[in-house]
């Protein structure tokens, strides 16, 4: 094999220096990605373990495996883990650390000292946080709600709530990376119209890291102040506002959901066109549609409470908001699907992906539309028909498409393809499992069964089951890739510089990159998406 | 790696760092970065101005009433003395422009002195507040005793017009103490918070004069000052709508 000839010729950022130290002092933006990337991976694989323990629990209508007091732990900690160490840094601070830099033509991101520290401040909140979790746990439901989370639990909240308010400064320094990147750093040509779609998706990602998590951060402060230093601003008894809490919570929360979907949408939007071989359809509209959702997304919050006691018209209003929020994102999907349209779809594992995604997303977006709807959300609120639409959103959007994009950008990070049918495996598998899990749960929700119960009527046994019999299937699929990339990473073949033959930058240099990305500094000539102009993938590659 | 020809044409800008193709990449880069900062700071205080606004619109006679107990007379002198810190950064940036390394270090040296001074005003005033029993937590009280709020205020606070009505009065004076408390739990964390900030200026603000000391800014070259200078007048800003929000209340005069 020529895989020694080849990696003694070139160095790139992988062999350029070696020692645990030229890791943990590194400042490469593609080295700090990968710091990033098996450190959420433990995170996700703790968050799914506590996602195992519902559903076993919830396998049979008694409380039979576990305390409730329990059950309001392990799912408290399932929601924490997940949202703020697992899909809040996911795609943003993997794929996006370390391709955005490549795509635009820089030699690294704006400020790469500030991208490690924030990895540190990551890896101290995340500590801080497992600290909590094994003296004693947090019950409050990851949404920390007042009265209860400052007067009544007697659970670790201070030290759980000063983990997310630490883990908020690392997602601010990422964000402030981006924009001051994307804004300072593109390389000469790199116009903002030839921007590819996964930095425009970044861009508005980064605006709402920027503007919402320093809300979610003095509000755990006040939180943190009212529980230990019993000041008074949120709890009735000491003349402060429940209602005000949540207010503030959600208007970071609900944009936080679009910090979480809208880097899978730029993954997808990089994914469709390159197995259609065809030009993005409506770049414009797809980009500006990013910022759409930024916008927008500020002003829809109140959605989460209209059963929470505010008043009819300020309800009325904020329904009408989530409404208007679903326009871009539905103009995204017509786009991804015009895009295919007439193209040669090739079904290869990343594709296998983005098609999971544009279904999934279809079911989660449209079923947020009930909940957005004033009536019908008096009836599912607080049921597992919420929970069902978030996973469609957050799994099924969110987790494919960062799947779809390790897969997509595997041969750039690693040097090395994975194995192809192993792949398209995992995927099917991963999409089965996911809809064995969540679909019954529409179901429940619509028939009532509540979230946050450890036991529940016996009449909802038969669904609960399918979903459980799901979850242990999409643990199947999670699993499998963890392994085979493993794997590839010693014995799947060399990757070509540009085995699908797409059209970004990143895949115009080597694979893996040198450590200043270009051997020589780039000039863009051209717009994104030029397909017409690549020739096709040699089917041996699509194959493999 | 020090053959390279990036290098060596960094070797000769000390300043350049190796992933920028020039000096003003580099500054508008950081500055553009600082401004993006200084949006999440509003945010971040943000939150406590919009509880502010709402629990004073609920609450405004005890609001009004507080807001009298604080020491304007301090706050006042404590303003001046925080706007004359913004003053002499201004002059020590002016300073490096014009390349006047003894004025610029004098100017940053005044500046830790005017910010030092204001949080040790800030502390007095606390300790005042905690003699009077104003800090919640702490056997907090603003009725009798030290900090008494109600006398000269019966009117403001609709205590004359329950006077005689025992049931109603203590009704009215249980909530009289907890929105107060509502207000200076607000006043704490939000000058609380400001004063954290403080800190981490003074602290960056003694870097950067040992680096001003060490000659290390040029006319060419000041970007740290500069930005570590918009921060101080960030943090400078927020006291300036602080000030007028918690100590300037309904203060009529005589009042």
């Amino acid at each position: 094999m020529s895989t020694l000839a080849v990696s003694e010729e070139r160095k790139n950022y992988i062999n350029a220096e070696y020692g645990i130290r030229s890791w943990l002092f590194t400042t490469d933006h593609k080295r700090i990605a990968l710091l990033y990337l098996l450190s959420i991976t433990l995170f996700f694989f703790m968050g799914g373990f506590y996602a195992l323990l519902i559903r076993l629990e919830l396998l049979t209508p008694q409380g039979d495996l576990m305390q409730a007091d329990t059950y309001n732990k392990v799912f408290t900690m399932h929601g924490q883990i997940m949202v703020f160490f697992f899909l809040i840094p996911s795609i943003p601070a993997v794929l996006g650390n370390f391709l955005i830099p490549i795509m635009i033509g820089a030699k690294d991101l704006a400020f790469p000292r500030i991208n490690l520290i924030s990895w540190y401040i990551y890896i101290a909140a995340g500590l801080l946080y497992l600290h909590a979790m094994m003296t004693g746990g947090v019950d409050t439901g990851w949404t920390f709600y007042t009265p209860f989370s400052t007067a009544f639990s007697n659970t670790r909240v201070v030290e759980a709530g000063l983990a997310i308010f630490i883990s908020g400064f690392s997602s601010i320094l990422t964000g402030l990376n981006f924009v001051v990147t994307v804004h300072r750093m593109r390389a000469p040509g790199m116009t903002w119209s030839r921007l590819p779609l996964f930095v425009w998706s970044h861009y508005a990602t980064s605006i709402i890291m920027l503007l919402g998590t320093p809300v979610i951060a003095i509000t755990l402060v006040l939180v943190v102040l009212e529980r230990s230093l019993n000041l008074g601003i949120f709890d009735p008894n000491r003349g402060g506002d429940p209602l005000l809490f949540q207010h503030l919570f959600w208007f970071y929360s609900h944009p936080a959901v679009y910090i979480m979907i809208l880097p899978s949408m730029g993954v997808v939007s990089e994914i469709v066109p390159c197995f259609s071989r065809k030009r993005v359809f409506g770049y414009n509209f797809v980009a500006m549609a990013s910022i759409a959702i930024a916008v927008i997304g500020f002003l829809v919050w109140a959605h989460h409470m209209f059963v929470a006691g505010i008043s009819l018209y300020a309800a009325l209003a904020f329904s009408f908001l989530s409404y208007l929020v679903a326009v871009p994102s539905a103009i995204k999907v017509f786009n991804w699907t015009a895009t295919m349209y007439k193209g040669s779809v090739s079904f290869s594992t990343p594709m296998l992906y983005a098609l999971g995604f544009i279904g999934l997303f279809t079911i989660g977006g449209l079923t947020g539309l009930f909940l957005a709807a004033l009536g019908l959300d008096v009836h599912v609120t607080d049921t597992y028909f919420v929970i069902a639409h978030f996973h469609y959103v957050m799994v099924g959007g969110a987790v494919l498409g960062y799947l779809g994009g390790i897969h997509f950008w595997w041969p750039k990070i690693s040097g090395r393809m994975y194995p192809e049918s192993w792949g398209r495996l995992a995927a099917i598998i991963v999409f089965i499992g996911f809809n064995l899990t969540f679909f019954p749960q529409f179901i429940l929700g619509y028939l009532g069964m509540p979230r946050r119960y450890w036991q529940y009527p016996p009449e909802y046994q038969v669904l609960n089951v399918l979903s459980t019999a799901g979850a242990t299937i999409l643990a199947v699929g999670y699993l499998m890739p963890m392994a085979y990339l493993f794997w590839s990473l010693r014995y799947g073949k060399p990757a070509e510089d540009n085995p699908w033959q797409a059209t970004g930058l990143e895949w115009r240099t080597t694979s893996p990159p040198p450590t200043f990305n270009f051997d020589v500094d780039p000039v863009v000539t051209w717009e994104a998406y030029e397909y017409e102009k690549m020739p096709l993938p040699d089917e041996v590659t699509l194959e493999r | 790696m020090s053959d390279s020809p990036l290098a060596v044409e960094h070797e000769a800008r000390p300043e350049l760092r190796h992933h920028f193709a020039d000096e003003e990449q580099q500054r508008n880069a950081a500055s553009l970065g600082m401004w993006w900062f200084l949006g999440t700071e509003i945010m971040f205080f943000g939150g406590m101005f919009c509880a502010y606004l709402i629990y004073r619109r609920w609450y405004f006679p005890e609001f009004a009433a507080a807001s009298r107990s604080l020491d304007l007379k301090v706050g006042t002198f404590n303003t001046v003395v925080l706007i004359c810190s913004s003053l002499t950064v201004v002059l020590a940036v002016r300073a490096a422009q014009l390349g006047n390394r003894k004025l610029q270090v004098k100017m940053l040296l005044l500046t830790l002195v005017f910010g030092l001074s204001f949080l040790g005003i800030k502390t007095y005033e606390w300790s005042n507040k905690y003699k009077e029993h104003h800090i919640p937590t702490f056997h907090y009280n603003v009725i009798g005793g030290e900090g008494d709020l109600v006398k000269g205020h019966e009117h403001l606070l609709g205590v004359d017009k329950v006077q005689g009505d025992d049931v109603k009065l203590r009704e009215r004076e249980a909530e009289i103490q907890r929105h107060t408390q509502v207000f200076y739990s607000l006043y704490f964390a939000m000058t609380g918070m400001h004063a954290i900030h403080m800190i981490i200026g003074v602290g960056i603000f003694g870097v950067i004069t040992w680096m001003a000391h060490k000659g290390q800014f040029t006319p060419e070259y000041h970007t740290p000052l500069e930005i570590a200078g918009l921060y101080w007048h960030f943090v400078d800003i927020v006291w300036i709508y602080l000030f007028p929000l918690l100590y300037l209340i309904d203060r009529k005069p005589g009042a």
